[in-house]
């Protein structure tokens, strides 16, 4: 490109006037500094993740002065208003956080990659059509909704099937993620089963598997690195969800015994008590503590998807 | 030992087709139950008046306004900056450490919880620039949550334009910008739009990014300037089904406010679809 423009540059000379080259200098000046302006714009995504952290950190690391880090970590006890000792554990969080998540991937994962696997192999070119925006349209749902229904119309059922008082527990909250979870996991994994090269399935069938065995033994093996990917990044929701789980999940701060009991999830802490808390006390501080934790396990989950990812391009290479 | 084989490939199979069933069911049950019990409180009033008594009556109209004013924000914020980091990714960028960096930004940027970008906000617009608890810190933030999904679909759209339109203009002589400016934005305008539209629709339902920026349980008057609190819809929603004095007895308004935004979220999830298949059609007729 660059050698483009100087022989460009150098035929004006020769042949134009001399203010007409200027005007082209000009172009070229105009052009170089329109270029570092777009830089400019691409490399705030730097700094805003760059901020995002820092601003986590400088005020997250104060929690310490006051609190030990084997306390924040291995406690289970978390009462930062308490009369007689603040305990800031958040060990119950960190249990209840998972139970979700691993609860919502148990019902997401298997409807998810059946799905992806419908689109992408067996639904007929109109279906596939209308099957795109519909998976769009839930990825679409706002989560304040889905928690709305997980308090009028899930919540309510399950406190029915398990005969309980409240269906505001953790059962509750898994299934309200793994719909969350869902249209990241479908779309995700249906596009990696579509990028199965078209040569695998033709060499497949022309040796004589049919079209079950080659889904199960060819396709599905050549998208798995993909399949994990979409899994990763619809746990990375999964945790990081608010709404759904601060609306239906009951939010008693306790350490969990079962999926029937009350959940108060990592960031269902930050949304409660964010809002109640005066600025500049240990209570404040150890709110970005907890961010930095939720940061922290985003940040992971995305690398884990991207190094299965580049490991997925080198074999296709 | 056939029989078998052929018993696997039936239950495979079944799975499959419940799998996609279920998740068609999901999203019909979801739709249905806001519609049915939504529909019924929706009328002129509900739509165009403040909320009574305690919010026990009356309408949402604060709480559309105040979505509408804050997207305004967020678009105007995270739009220019998004279709800018596009351009400079997709047509200067070459494959630098910075480059690589900017992406895995990027990508890391669309995964930090929306609830983590409400602490930021909480810290940076309303603490340290003293913007306080206001419409400018709920949309600023909301436009930082919505930059990555900006920069993505924009260079997207970029990629769809076929590498002869730049070749074309820069063989007449145009410099680089010229090119992109005449033969490559003008063909990737739809698509940008779509991906804008989509990611406005998402940022006007969430929730954890205004909890503390700026959104307020309920105001005496409308927001007169930026630096005012507003009422949302998706704040309202949750006010309405979990922190209410009596939740039960404003379930329909909650319902209402759920089926406005259902509504608001569809329609723009449509008319982006809309926009790209027409665009897709008109792409493909060139290419």
């Amino acid at each position: 490109m660059e050698n483009l423009e100087i022989t460009g540059s150098k035929i004006t000379s020769s042949r134009f006037s001399i203010s007409k080259m200027f005007k082209m200098r000009r172009g070229y000046i105009t052009d170089f500094l329109i270029e570092k302006f777009l830089f400019l714009n691409g490399a705030f995504a730097v700094f805003v993740l760059f901020g995002i952290f820092s601003v986590l950190f400088i005020n997250g690391v104060k929690t310490f002065d006051d609190v030990s880090l084997k306390e924040f970590l291995f406690s289970a006890y978390w009462n930062p208003t308490g009369f007689d000792r603040e305990s800031y554990g958040i060990l119950s969080m960190v249990v209840s956080t998972l139970m979700t998540t691993i609860g919502a991937m148990i019902i997401a994962v298997p409807l998810g990659i059946g799905c992806a696997v419908y689109l992408a192999e067996i639904a007929p070119q109109r279906i596939r059509d209308i099957g795109k925006p519909i998976v769009e349209i839930l990825a679409g749902i706002p989560s304040v909704v889905i928690g709305f229904l997980g308090i009028v119309l899930t919540g309510p059922i399950i406190a029915k099937l398990f005969h309980i008082n409240s269906g505001l527990n953790g059962l509750n909250g898994s299934v309200l993620l793994a719909v969350m979870a869902l249209p990241t996991i479908i779309s995700l994994s249906e596009d990696a089963i579509t990028a199965v090269p078209r040569e695998y399935k033709e060499a497949s069938m022309a040796l004589g598997a049919n079209h079950w065995i080659t889904i199960t033994r060819v396709i599905i093996p050549s998208a798995f690195s993909g399949i994990i990917a979409s899994i990763m990044l619809g746990m990375g929701r999964a945790v990081g969800e608010t709404m759904t789980v601060l609306m239906a999940t009951g939010n008693a701060p306790a350490m969990p015994h079962s999926f029937l009991e009350s959940v108060r999830t990592i960031t269902a802490t930050i949304a409660i008590e964010l809002g109640e808390v005066p600025y500049d006390t240990t209570h404040f501080y150890s709110l970005f503590a907890i961010g930095i934790v939720l940061f922290i396990f985003s940040f992971a989950v995305n690398l884990i998807a991207d190094i299965v990812l580049r490991k997925y391009q080198e074999v296709e290479r | 030992m056939k029989a078998t084989v052929k018993i696997k490939e039936t239950l495979g199979y079944a799975y499959i087709y419940s799998a996609a069933a279920i998740i068609f069911i999901i999203l019909f049950v979801i739709l249905f139950d806001i519609t049915v019990k939504g529909i019924s409180v929706i009328n002129w009033e509900f739509l165009f008046q403040s909320p009574r008594q305690g919010m026990t009556k009356g309408g949402i109209f604060p709480c559309i306004l105040g979505t509408f004013i804050v997207s305004i924000i967020t678009v105007v914020f995270s739009v220019p900056l998004g279709i800018f980091s596009a351009i400079y990714l997709n047509e200067y960028a070459r494959d630098t450490k910075i480059t690589r960096l900017i992406r895995i930004a990027i990508r890391n940027l669309s995964g930090v919880p929306s609830i983590v970008y409400g602490l930021f906000g909480v810290a940076l617009f309303v603490d340290i620039f003293n913007f306080g608890t206001s419409i400018l810190s709920a949309g600023l933030t909301l436009g930082l949550m919505t930059l990555p999904w900006t920069i993505t679909a924009s260079e997207e759209a970029l990629k769809t334009v076929p590498k002869s339109y730049r070749e074309g203009s820069l063989a007449l002589g145009a410099t680089k910008w010229q090119a992109i400016r005449t033969n490559v934005l003008p063909y990737a305008i739809p698509g940008i739009i779509t991906g804008t539209i989509l990611g406005l629709s998402r940022a006007a339902g969430e929730t954890a990014p205004i909890l503390f920026t700026g959104a307020a349980f309920s105001l005496p008057s409308m927001p007169s300037s930026l630096f005012d609190q507003f009422m949302a819809l998706p704040y309202h929603l949750y006010i309405m089904s979990t922190q209410h004095h009596d939740i039960e007895g404003v379930r329909p308004i909650a319902y209402g406010t759920a089926f406005v935004l259902i509504a608001l979220v569809l329609l723009m999830n449509l008319a982006a679809i809309r926009i790209r298949y027409k665009y897709r059609k008109k792409m493909k007729g060139r290419s």
